[in-house]
């Protein structure tokens, strides 16, 4: 098994035709993942490299039953194209999109609550998700990871990279990695992927990487030691961030003394969480705990 | 993005929120004749974006010209915590019954507008809330439909305002939360929201005692200025540091940072990482720079101008980890900055990622002066710190 993306996925991708958009769709597909349309306005009835472009959600939704919807439309396009592909009953929606406003991402995330409950937001700002040797939705450059029993949430893109690389290297592999993205109102937290990691047979360590901002961390760590039985290894950014300045994500920015690093850190270690200083340190500490986990069978 | 005061203000007024009539000013003599126009007794205050202005002396009351003329003449050109005072707002002196505090809010645990009132305004907020926190009411509002006046009078009724401005307190939290809604504002906060003694009728609704905004915090959505293109030339930006202002207008996220080591990576999580494990490392990030995703050669050129434009990095890092980012595309860029602006200081480049292989290749081709290749980030992180420690030893040596 793996969480959310894997052989079942059928993916439709808003912004197909873009630049990045058709890139990053055709490198999805090279890797295995099931594409079974875009959604371009005024664009259906186009192609990319075989792939059917639609006009909007309804005519994909009857004509190539999507499950997966991944966005890749500019800020001002993405909340409506977010909650089109949800009021056609697509079950996940993947936002790679940077930089839409705060007050859009809080219509989006309470509109799904009320109307589509059934809907699964991950980002938006995100790298995406993937679940090595099965599927990959995003923008994850999927040949520094492989599949085997880690799973990854972050809040940050390259970071991932960063440390699934390195977890890599030291010869083990990743049964899902999920970028939910370093915005202020993100469509998941680290409780919600934490959820399903724990009930993921596949999954037998939880590597959290967070950063500066916000109080998602400290919520983690508190439904860490009330619901999660798997070790959870964090790493946490930004411990040289000042105060007051935003360090590029929109929910990077410490404000007073809440959401700093070594708060965070202390939430974490406090709840029994082995946090790294670095990013290969998480990645030794990951293998360490693993290599006793194999001993163990 | 950060407002002024008056900034503020403007915004309040646009909404409907009663505010003083006022001034913004530059220069001494606008600041009295400004002071002239709304009416003795005025209070000049500095624009900046720090608190504290009142303990600082940048709020000073002048019942006269003399005295305007005084003030503004002391104010303007004050340094304030490191914020230089360059615009005045010169408004007429409030007569002041009560102190209330009014702010709405995006609360991220709850992913739902939130409005705080108190009725112990005047002081910090944070003080109220640690010592009377039964205080303040903390509201959340449904982000789809908005804050009724009746939720409104709830609040005011809740957190103890006086029974004859329940109504003009519900007025203002209304329109506050229009300004925060309209403007596309993360933070919309009054301190103090005053209650005036009671004044004549004037004729715009009876006597009685007002409420009206004698301070404005707010903070607008930087995501968002493309709806607003009224307010895009708002903030402080005479008192930004010149490099991060520059940054910001060529759409490069740039932090300005107190160390000597640029540095440069793709993702702002791994930026920040990047800054701890140089700051474990011994060494003093000089910035925080964000190429982004997908950064093209053109990109990368002008990103290492800015980190070059602060005199004070001796060494830079590139950490890059390429995702939508391709790595060949970085080597490009930093190839042609270098033809470009020749530096004279050492570079330490991580290349992993997406052309990983191709970016490598075109470096050790293009073999750049003083440009040192490492294969990890913590390896780049050790090697950026001793180049630095050894320009600085030089530059010692040879002083």
């Amino acid at each position: 098994m793996s969480v959310l993306v894997d052989e079942t996925t059928r993916l439709c991708v808003a912004g197909m035709t873009g630049k990045e958009g058709s890139f990053h769709t055709l490198n999805n597909r090279r890797y295995g993942t099931n594409v079974v349309g875009g959604v371009t306005p005024g664009k259906g009835g186009q192609d990319v490299e075989g792939i059917p472009v639609f006009d909007g959600w309804e005519q994909a939704a009857t004509a190539a039953q999507p499950n997966t919807a991944m966005i890749f439309v500019p800020p001002r396009f993405a909340a409506d194209s977010i909650l089109e592909a949800a009021s056609v009953g697509v079950e996940l929606v993947i936002a790679i999109t940077e930089g839409i406003p705060a007050h859009d991402e809080l219509r989006v995330h309470n509109t799904l609550k009320r109307d589509y409950p059934n809907t699964r937001l991950i980002g938006p700002n995100c790298p995406g998700i993937l679940s090595p040797g099965k599927a990959n939705v995003g923008i994850i450059p999927a040949s520094f990871f492989k599949e085997g029993n880690v799973g990854v949430v972050s809040r940050s893109g390259t970071l991932t990279y960063q440390i699934g690389n390195e977890i890599a290297q030291a010869g083990f592999g990743c049964s899902t990695i999920v970028g939910i993205g370093g915005d202020p109102v993100p469509g998941s937290s680290f409780v919600d992927i934490l959820e399903l990691f724990e009930a993921d047979e596949q999954t037998e360590l939880i590597v959290l990487s967070g950063e500066i901002g916000g109080s998602a961390e400290e919520e983690a760590a508190d439904y860490i030691a009330d619901s999660v039985s798997k070790p959870v290894v964090a790493y946490i950014a930004g411990f040289t961030a000042p105060a007051g300045k935003q360090m590029g994500h929109a929910g990077a920015i410490v404000s007073g003394s809440a959401g700093t690093a070594a708060a965070k850190a202390q939430a974490l270690e406090a709840k029994g969480v082995r946090v790294g200083r670095t990013p290969t340190e998480v990645a030794e500490i990951a293998v360490e705990i693993l290599g006793a986990v194999a001993a163990d069978r | 993005m950060d407002l002024l005061e008056y900034q503020g203000k403007q915004l309040f007024a646009r909404h409907g929120l009663a505010v003083s009539d006022g001034k913004a000013v530059t220069t001494v003599d606008d600041a009295v004749t400004a002071a002239n126009e709304v009416g003795y007794p005025v209070v000049v205050k500095a624009q900046v974006l720090i608190g504290g202005r009142g303990k600082a002396g940048g709020v000073k009351l002048a019942a006269n010209e003399g005295e305007a003329r005084e003030h503004a003449g002391n104010i303007l050109g004050m340094d304030i915590r490191g914020h230089t005072v360059r615009t005045l707002w010169i408004e007429h002196a409030s007569d002041i019954a009560s102190e209330y505090y009014a702010s709405v809010l995006l609360d991220r645990q709850a992913k739902q507008p939130m409005v705080i009132f108190s009725v112990e305004g005047g002081v910090e907020i944070e003080q109220v809330a640690e010592t009377h926190p039964d205080k303040l009411v903390r509201h959340h509002v449904d982000a789809l439909t908005g804050l009724s006046r009746e939720e409104a009078v709830e609040i005011a009724t809740e957190g103890g305002a006086d029974a004859d401005v329940i109504e003009g307190v519900a007025d203002a939290l209304v329109a506050l939360y229009e300004v925060w809604l309209a403007e596309d504002a993360t933070l919309a906060e009054i301190n103090p929201l005053i209650v005036t003694p009671p004044l004549p009728d004037d004729g715009t609704g009876g006597g009685g005692r007002r409420v009206k905004a004698l301070d404005a915090k707010v903070s607008l959505d930087g995501n968002a200025l493309y709806r607003h293109p009224e307010n895009q030339g708002l903030s402080d930006s005479e008192n930004e540091d010149p490099i991060e202002r520059r940054a910001k207008e060529e759409g490069v996220q740039y932090v300005k940072l107190d160390g000597d080591i640029g540095i440069l990576g793709n993702g702002a999580g791994l930026v920040m990482s990047t800054l701890d494990v140089v700051a474990q490392a011994g060494g003093s990030p000089a910035n925080f720079l964000d190429a982004g995703g997908g950064s093209d050669a053109a990109k990368i050129k002008q990103a290492v101008e800015l980190i070059l434009a602060n005199d004070a990095v001796k060494a830079v890092l590139f950490n890059i980890f390429g995702g939508i980012t391709r790595c060949d595309e970085v080597a490009k860029g930093l190839i042609a900055a270098f033809e470009e602006i020749k530096p004279s200081v050492p570079f330490v480049v991580r290349l992993d990622g997406t052309n990983d292989t191709q970016g490598r290749e075109l470096l050790q081709e293009a073999s750049l002066p003083n440009v040192h290749a490492a294969a990890t980030m913590n390896e780049a992180a050790e090697k950026v710190v001793a180049l630095a420690a050894g320009a600085q030893a030089s530059a010692g040596a040879a002083a």
